[in-house]
């Protein structure tokens, strides 16, 4: 198999995604079924080819410096999990 | 007559502006048809029948003031991934199952400015990934034409309640054939503007190079009167381009004389299920009997790299754009943890479904350190070579025919356990997103299976900012046949 399950332990923590023991196994199997697939990606020659990141002539589109309103403080955090005194609260990153 | 719930917006804008009908009794025809089939079909996650009400009661005040537009008093149905102040956005996912957008999405405020009626929010696979809406966290949502067949995905909600007469018309987003492969498989017509055409301001983010929003409709006239409301500038998307909006009804003629169209040759393979092609074929006969010139010698070499470009791009973009559910800002949070990162690791694995979690692995890998060159700068110099495949084609062609899907409308259950399966039912509709092409599905027939008519849509594409010619052929189409009036029977 293309991925070892070290390296879907290695992605699954740079995404910070938890894995269970059975997925572990589960998401080795399928990811590697699909990157199996990314093979022919690898039959085409792509020698001079600039790459293409959008579709759109457009380029480092800037924004008009007007103030103008924002959302308030309290819409938006009306969806946050823990809020305290206006802000949101958050664990500790940095632990003593 | 047919009923209220079953007309087009054309038809509806007729009764409403002659005072025949009222956008209140439009509004009750639509809602007591919900509660007649929803438990079936299952479109719907949130109806909003309060604000419908009141809507319906405001666009009957502007009919009588003589002010209503073509969507005045039209009741629509918005794929829950577009962002509605007030009204519960869940991307079909535990993540945001309570999350309540503080503003409205720029295609939702055309609507209200149209005057349109909001019924709901519909059913989608989660954050807009998959082919079924099988992975919708809440239930799967069924094909009104065969209620143990998927209706497609992931905008399968949207593609469903126009099919079942649940709305007039629904918004969906077409990130990879996400309103066209759903179109196709409910025999309703689908429309994915040009990458730019559509703001995306207040459409969740997938896979910010390619995602689009478009129409659903009951017919290609329906469809331009949508986009004439929905499409222009708006300077809060960086990627909106500034382009005028022509009217696109203009366009629509009954004859196809002096168009040139291609069939490329890779979209009707030798494999291709026999039903499809058949179908296909005859469509593509009759549009030539229509005026057009229609040419089979066309080949874009690079479609057989399409699906696995598009599997590289779509979720590494996915992955970026799905590192901000960490439980803090909003959405689902796990809080039981004994550190941060352990909150974030568990919001995540509890908050996001397997295919979720797929894309988001698929492309973090696939834009990590070694592999970066490999996968996805390797899929960007595969994005160049299929768009200008498709610039060469343009350069001879005016519009380009395909199927829209492999195969008509599968069971429920019968690919998610293999997700490379599942991708598979999208292999014609990717490329035109890689491309940033406007790209459609309009009926074009049923196939029997099982006892049961299952309908298949018509792929029509057209270079870039040239819906009105895309719209042209699949209106003339259209009118040449009687598909898009039939109903599923309910």
């Amino acid at each position: 198999m293309p991925l070892s399950r070290d390296e879907v332990l290695h992605v699954a923590r740079l995404a910070r995604v938890g894995l269970s023991e059975a997925d572990v196994a589960k998401f080795q199997q399928q990811l590697s079924q699909i990157l199996d697939h990314f093979e022919v990606l690898k039959r085409i020659d792509t020698t001079d080819m600039p790459p293409t990141t959008h579709t759109l002539p457009l380029e480092s589109v800037m924004a008009a410096d007007e103030p103008r309103p924002s959302l308030g403080r309290d819409d938006v955090l009306a969806n946050a999990p823990l809020e305290h005194e206006g802000y949101l609260r958050v664990r500790a990153v940095l632990e003593e | 007559m047919p009923e209220l719930y079953d007309l087009t917006i054309t038809e509806a804008h007729d009764l409403l502006s002659r005072r025949q009908v009222s956008a209140l009794e439009l509004t009750r025809a639509v809602f007591d048809r919900i509660a007649a089939v929803d438990d079936r079909v299952r479109a719907y996650l949130t109806l909003t029948e309060h604000m419908a009400v009141a809507e319906a009661m405001a666009a009957d005040k502007r009919i009588a003031r003589g002010e209503a537009g073509p969507l005045t008093g039209i009741p629509v149905c918005v794929k829950d991934v577009i962002s509605t102040r007030g009204v519960r956005t869940t991307c079909s996912s535990r993540m945001l199952e309570s999350y309540v957008p503080p503003y409205d999405a720029h295609v939702v405020e055309r609507l209200k400015t149209a005057g349109a009626v909001t019924v709901g929010k519909s059913n989608m696979d989660e954050f807009a990934m998959g082919s079924s809406t099988e992975n919708s966290a809440f239930f799967p949502t069924h094909n009104p034409w065969d209620l143990d067949r998927v209706p497609g995905g992931s905008s399968g909600g949207s593609a469903a309640a126009v099919a079942a007469g649940e709305c007039l018309f629904a918004l969906g987003s077409d990130t990879g054939g996400s309103i066209r492969q759903p179109a196709a498989l409910c025999g309703v017509v689908g429309v994915k503007p040009t990458y730019g055409r559509v703001s995306r301001y207040g459409l969740v983010a997938f896979a910010s190079s390619l995602d689009q929003i478009g129409p659903f409709t009951r017919s290609v006239r329906d469809a331009a009167l949508v986009l004439n409301a929905i499409c222009g500038h708006d300077a809060r998307d960086a990627t909106s381009a500034p382009v005028e909006t022509p009217d696109f009804t203009a366009s629509l003629t009954d004859s196809l004389h002096g168009l040139r169209i291609g069939v490329p040759r890779e979209y009707v393979p030798d494999d291709l299920d026999a039903g499809v092609r058949a179908v296909f074929l005859r469509a593509v006969d009759q549009i030539r009997s229509l005026g057009a010139e229609v040419d089979f010698d066309l080949s874009l070499p690079s479609t057989e790299a399409g699906l696995a470009c598009y599997y590289v791009i779509a979720p590494s973009e996915a992955s970026a754009n799905l590192a901000r559910y960490d439980g803090v800002k909003y959405g689902y949070s796990y809080q039981e943890g004994a550190t941060m990162w352990e909150n974030m690791e568990q919001t995540r694995q509890r908050g996001f479904g397997d295919e979720v979690k797929r894309r988001i692995m698929l492309g973090t890998y696939a834009l990590s350190a070694g592999y970066y060159d490999a996968y996805y700068l390797k899929a960007q110099k595969v994005r160049t070579l299929i768009r200008r495949e498709f610039d060469a084609a343009f350069a001879r062609y005016d519009a380009i025919l395909t199927p829209v899907t492999p195969t008509p409308a599968f069971r429920l259950g019968e690919k998610v356990d293999d997700p490379y399966e599942m991708y598979l039912s999208d292999v014609f509709t990717l490329p035109v997103n890689i491309g940033g092409l406007p790209g459609m599905s309009v009926p074009c027939g049923f196939v029997e299976v099982a006892g049961k008519p299952l309908p298949l849509g018509l792929q029509v594409l057209a270079k870039p900012f040239d819906e009105a010619t895309m719209l042209r052929v699949a209106h003339a189409y259209e009118q040449s046949t009687d598909w898009h009036a039939r109903r599923p029977a309910l």
